[in-house]
C-alpha cells in the first residue's frame, strides 16, 4: 500500500509539473483515470476550467480505478508529455514489440503471390513512400508491396495478419497528418496499380472504379462523358480515390455537393483477416441492414483497405462564373457569406476565403500568379463560385448579387473571370496557399472546424501569441466553417510549438469545433481526439477497431489512441509503473524509469 | 487622338471542342464562348495607351449575331468608352471584316486600329494585313512591343517574325495586330462591370455601311486529326529492325 500511494504521489507531482499553464491536470484527460469520476460536471470535450484536484481526492480514484481498470494510461505518460513537446511525434511514439519484423521468408512469399516487380525494396523508391508530403514525418519501412487486384491484396493481408506484420495502407501520400507512412517499419501496401475505371453508367451517373484511381485522371474521364466528381482539391494530380474516401476528404465543392457519406453508394474493402467485404452497390437507395461502408469511409485505414468505390457524379453543368472578391474586414466575408447563400442559393458551388498573408505568400513564392486586385492591399478575398445550366441567367444573377454587395459596403473591390483561363488563375491563388507554405519554410499546420463567427478570432489570438516569431496564415472553406490555420516559420521550433498547442485544441474544444475538419487524426492528432470527442464514443470505437482487426496489423499508432487499440493491451501484460525522472527537464533528455510493484498491493 | 479595336467572339480557348457529326463545322451548342484572346491583348494595349495620355477614347467594335454584344460588355468592362456591334449573320471571313472595318473607319476615323493577329477559331491571320491594304494604312504585324511617338505622330512596333525580332516605325494612322507577348490583360473589375452597363454600344446594318454581303469562302469539310495511336513497347533490337522493315517499311 505504501508503494503505491508513493507511486500515486510521485505521478500527482508529475502531473502538476508540466510546462503548459496552470490548469494542468484537466489537459491530460488520458493520465487520470475516469476523470468522470472526479469531477461529474466535465464537459465531453474533455476540457473544464475547474482547478486542480485536491491529492487526497486524487488518490482515492486514483487507487480505485487502478483497481478497476488496465495500467495502460499510466504507461502513456511518457507518451503524452514527450507528444506535447516533440515537433517529430514518432521519435516518441514506442513502437509496439508485440508486431514482428520481415524475415526472408516472408520476402519469399510475397515474391510468391505478386511477383518481383510489385515488391519494393529500392532504397530511392522507398525514402519517398516513407517520407510525408510535408516532409515532417519518416518513416523506416523496408518494404513496399503493389498488388494489382482485390485477390493479391487480401493474399497479402492475409499473411500479413497471420505473422503479425503490421502494414500502412498508402494511396497518393498526399495526407497532411502523417497517416500514410509508416512509423517504423510498417510494410507499405500501396494501391497505385489498381487504377482501373470498371464501369461509367452514363444515365445515373454512377462511377465504378478502383481505389488506386488518380483523382484528375478521373475528372478527366467524366469530363468527356458531361460529368465531373464530387470533390475537387488542391492535391488531385496526386491523391487517389481510395486516400480519399478512407480519411472522407471535403475539399472546395462540399457546399455544393456535399460529404463523401452521401455521394458513396459502395465499396470494396479488405478486412486485417484478408476477408473482401463487397459492398460494391450502385444503387441510391439502399436500406438493407446496417450500412457499414460508412464505418470504412473516414476510418484513414485503420478498419480496413479500400479496393474497389463506386461514387454517384454529379453533371457537368455548363456555366461556370467565378468571382475574386476583396473584402476589409472578416465581419464582411460573414455576411458576404449569408447573402450568396440566399442571393446565389442552387447555383452557389463554392466559397473560400483568404487572408492578406495567404495572398502575400502565394504572390511571393509561385510563379505565374498575380494579383487580381492590384489598386490596394485588402485584409481579405473572398473566392465565389456558381455553377448553373443557363449561362446568362446565372451571369445576371451573380452580377446583380456583387452589385449589391458593392452597394451595401460589403465588398470593396472585385474581379469577374471572363474565360477559363482567368477562372483557373482565381483557383490557382487559392490552390496553390498550401504549396507556397510548404516552400517559405516550415509549416505547422492546423484544419478546424469552428462556428463562422469565431473563426477568425482564432487567428487573430494565434497572431498575437507568436508576434514577430511566425507568419500566422488563415484560409478556408469558410462556406463549410472550416478554418486552415497555418504558421509559418523559418524552421520547425518547439519554443514555436508551444505556444500554439495545446492552446489551439483547448480554444477549438471550448467552442465546441472539431480539432480535424477534414485532414483527419493519422499521428500527428491520434492522442488528441478527447478534444472533440467523449470518452464513451471513443471506447466504442475502440471496441470497433478490435473486432475488425483485433491484431491491429492495420496503419498502427494513429487515429485513435494507441492506449486503447488492442496491440498495447496485449503488449504490457506485466505489472509496471513508468516513471519519469526529472520531470523539470522533459525536453527529451530524461530517460523513463520501470519501477515494479508487486501484485499484492492492488 | 482615337483607337479602335476590334474583337470577336469565339468559344473558350480552354474547351475541349467537338466536330458536328455531319461534319460541317465544330459544335458550338451549349459551349462557353468568350473573347478571343489576342482581341483582349489588343484592347489591353489600347487602354494602356490611353492611360498613357497618349489618346482620348477607345472604341471597341464586333461583328456578327447578337450574342456578340456580351463580348463587347466585356470589353466595355475592361475600360473601353463606347462599343459598335455591327449586326451580320456568322460566318464572317477575313475579307468581308477587313471591309467591313475600313467602312467603320471612314466613319469613326481613328489614329490607330488595333486588332488580335489571329483568331483562335479559324487562325486566319488576314483579317490586319488585309484591312491595312484596303485603308493603304502601314502595318505593323505580330506585335511584341508598341511604342507611341506624339511629336512625330508615328509608332515603333517590335514584331515577333521567324527569324527573331523586327522593329519598325510606322507613321499613324496605322494597323496593329497583336502577338502574346505584348502584355497581360486585366481581369474586369466590379466598379468596371457596374460603369459598363450605362456604356453606350451602338448598333449598326451591313446596309449603313454600305457593305454587301459576299462570301468569298466556302467551308466544305471539317474533321477531326487522325487519333493518335498507341506506342508498342518493344524488348529488343532485333524485333525493333523486323517492325521497321516488315511493317513500317522504311528500311
Amino acid at each position: 500500500m505504501e508503494n503505491h500511494k508513493l507511486a500515486a504521489a510521485i505521478a500527482y507531482r508529475l502531473l502538476n509539473q508540466t510546462k503548459h499553464s496552470s490548469k494542468k491536470i484537466i489537459h491530460q484527460r488520458l493520465l487520470i483515470p475516469n476523470f468522470s469520476q472526479l469531477n461529474p460536471l466535465s464537459s465531453t470535450s474533455g476540457f473544464t476550467r475547474h482547478a486542480s484536484v485536491p491529492l487526497k481526492r486524487f488518490l482515492a480514484s486514483y487507487r480505485w480505478d487502478l483497481q478497476k481498470s488496465s495500467l495502460i494510461r499510466m504507461q502513456n505518460i511518457s507518451a503524452i508529455h514527450h507528444r506535447k513537446f516533440g515537433s517529430v511525434a514518432s521519435a516518441v511514439v514506442q513502437r509496439n514489440p508485440n508486431f514482428s519484423t520481415i524475415n526472408n521468408d516472408d520476402l519469399i512469399y510475397f515474391e510468391k503471390i505478386l511477383g518481383a516487380k510489385k515488391v519494393i525494396q529500392d532504397h530511392e523508391e522507398l525514402e519517398t513512400a516513407n517520407t510525408d508530403w510535408m516532409h515532417k514525418y519518416k518513416g523506416s519501412s523496408k518494404l513496399m508491396l503493389q498488388p494489382e487486384n482485390t485477390t493479391e491484396l487480401s493474399q497479402i493481408l492475409e499473411y500479413c495478419n497471420s505473422r503479425r506484420l503490421a502494414v500502412v495502407p498508402q494511396g497518393g501520400n498526399t495526407g497532411l497528418v502523417g497517416g500514410s507512412v509508416p512509423v517504423f517499419d510498417e510494410v507499405i501496401i500501396s494501391t497505385r496499380r489498381m487504377n482501373n475505371i470498371i464501369s461509367f453508367d452514363q444515365v445515373s451517373g454512377v462511377l465504378v472504379c478502383e481505389a488506386g484511381c488518380i483523382l484528375e485522371n478521373l475528372i478527366s474521364f467524366l469530363d468527356k462523358k458531361g460529368f465531373i466528381m464530387p470533390l475537387d482539391l488542391g492535391a488531385k494530380g496526386s491523391c487517389q480515390i481510395g486516400g480519399n474516401i478512407s480519411t472522407n476528404a471535403g475539399g472546395l465543392r462540399l457546399v455544393r455537393y456535399g460529404s463523401l457519406h452521401g455521394t458513396v453508394l459502395g465499396l470494396e474493402a479488405v478486412l486485417a483477416n484478408g476477408s473482401v467485404i463487397d459492398m460494391l452497390g450502385t444503387l441510391r437507395k439502399d436500406n438493407t441492414g446496417y450500412d457499414l461502408k460508412h464505418l470504412f469511409i473516414g476510418s484513414e485505414g485503420s478498419l480496413g483497405i479500400i479496393t474497389k468505390v463506386s461514387i454517384l457524379t454529379p453533371p457537368k453543368l455548363s456555366s461556370v462564373n467565378i468571382a475574386f472578391l476583396a473584402c476589409q474586414d472578416y465581419i464582411s466575408c460573414q455576411k458576404l457569406l449569408f447573402q450568396a447563400k440566399r442571393r446565389l442559393g442552387e447555383i452557389l458551388s463554392a466559397f473560400e476565403f483568404l487572408d492578406s498573408q495567404a495572398m502575400n505568400l502565394v504572390l511571393h513564392h509561385l510563379d505565374g500568379v498575380r494579383n487580381p486586385l492590384p489598386s490596394s492591399i485588402y485584409n481579405f478575398y473572398v473566392l465565389i463560385e456558381t455553377t448553373g445550366s443557363n449561362e446568362s441567367n446565372d451571369k445576371a444573377t451573380l452580377e446583380a448579387f456583387l452589385l449589391h454587395a458593392m452597394e451595401s459596403g460589403l465588398v470593396s473591390d472585385g474581379a469577374l473571370a471572363q474565360d477559363f483561363s482567368q477562372a483557373s488563375s482565381f483557383w490557382h491563388i487559392r490552390e496553390g496557399i498550401p504549396e507556397a507554405l510548404m516552400k517559405a519554410g516550415a509549416v505547422y499546420k492546423y484544419d478546424l472546424s469552428l462556428p463562422v463567427e469565431k473563426m477568425y478570432d482564432l487567428v487573430e489570438e494565434i497572431r498575437t501569441r507568436l508576434g514577430s516569431a511566425a507568419n500566422v496564415v488563415g484560409y478556408g472553406h469558410l462556406g463549410d466553417g472550416n478554418l486552415h490555420l497555418n504558421v509559418s516559420a523559418p524552421q520547425y521550433d518547439d519554443a514555436i510549438l508551444s505556444q500554439i498547442e495545446p492552446f489551439v485544441y483547448e480554444w477549438t474544444s471550448r467552442h465546441r469545433g472539431s480539432i480535424s475538419a477534414e485532414h483527419g487524426l493519422g499521428l500527428m492528432k491520434a492522442e488528441k481526439i478527447y478534444y472533440s470527442k467523449s470518452s464513451e464514443t471513443v471506447q466504442l470505437m475502440a471496441s470497433i477497431k478490435k473486432l475488425l482487426d483485433p491484431n491491429g496489423i492495420l496503419n498502427p499508432y494513429k487515429v485513435i489512441p494507441s492506449s486503447l487499440s488492442s496491440s498495447s493491451i496485449e503488449a504490457y501484460d506485466k505489472v509496471s509503473l513508468l516513471i519519469f525522472s526529472n520531470v523539470q527537464d522533459v525536453h527529451m533528455k530524461s530517460q523513463p524509469t520501470i519501477c515494479k510493484l508487486p501484485w499484492s498491493t492492488f | 487622338m482615337k483607337i479602335m479595336v476590334a474583337i470577336k467572339r469565339v468559344v473558350d480557348y480552354a474547351v475541349k471542342i467537338r466536330i458536328k457529326s455531319d461534319k460541317s463545322g465544330v459544335d458550338t451548342t451549349n459551349v462557353k464562348m468568350s473573347m478571343n484572346p489576342f482581341c483582349e491583348i489588343a484592347l489591353e494595349e489600347a487602354l494602356r495607351i490611353k492611360e498613357a495620355g497618349l489618346a482620348s477614347e477607345v472604341v471597341a467594335v464586333s461583328m456578327g449575331p447578337t450574342q456578340c454584344v456580351d463580348t463587347l460588355r466585356t470589353g466595355l468592362a475592361m475600360g473601353a468608352d463606347r462599343g459598335i456591334h455591327v449586326d451580320a449573320p456568322s460566318p464572317l471571313y477575313p475579307l468581308m471584316v477587313a471591309k467591313l472595318l475600313k467602312a467603320l473607319v471612314h466613319l469613326e476615323k481613328p489614329g490607330l486600329l488595333i486588332l488580335g493577329k489571329q483568331a483562335i477559331d479559324d487562325d486566319c491571320n488576314q483579317t490586319g494585313q488585309m484591312v491595312a491594304a484596303l485603308l493603304n494604312w502601314p502595318q505593323g504585324t505580330f506585335a511584341s512591343k508598341l511604342v507611341l511617338d506624339k511629336e512625330k505622330n508615328s509608332a515603333t512596333v517590335d514584331r515577333e517574325v521567324d527569324g527573331g525580332l523586327e522593329t519598325l516605325s510606322l507613321d499613324l494612322p496605322a494597323v496593329i495586330t497583336t502577338d502574346l507577348r505584348l502584355n497581360q490583360p486585366r481581369y474586369a473589375t466590379l466598379p468596371n462591370i457596374m460603369k459598363a452597363k450605362s456604356k453606350p454600344i451602338k448598333k449598326m446594318s451591313l446596309a449603313e455601311l454600305n457593305v454587301e454581303l459576299r462570301s468569298d469562302l466556302e467551308v466544305v469539310q471539317v474533321t477531326a486529326p487522325p487519333v493518335r495511336k498507341a506506342g508498342v513497347i518493344l524488348s529488343s533490337v532485333d524485333e525493333l529492325v523486323d517492325k521497321l522493315k516488315n511493317e513500317a517499311h522504311v528500311i
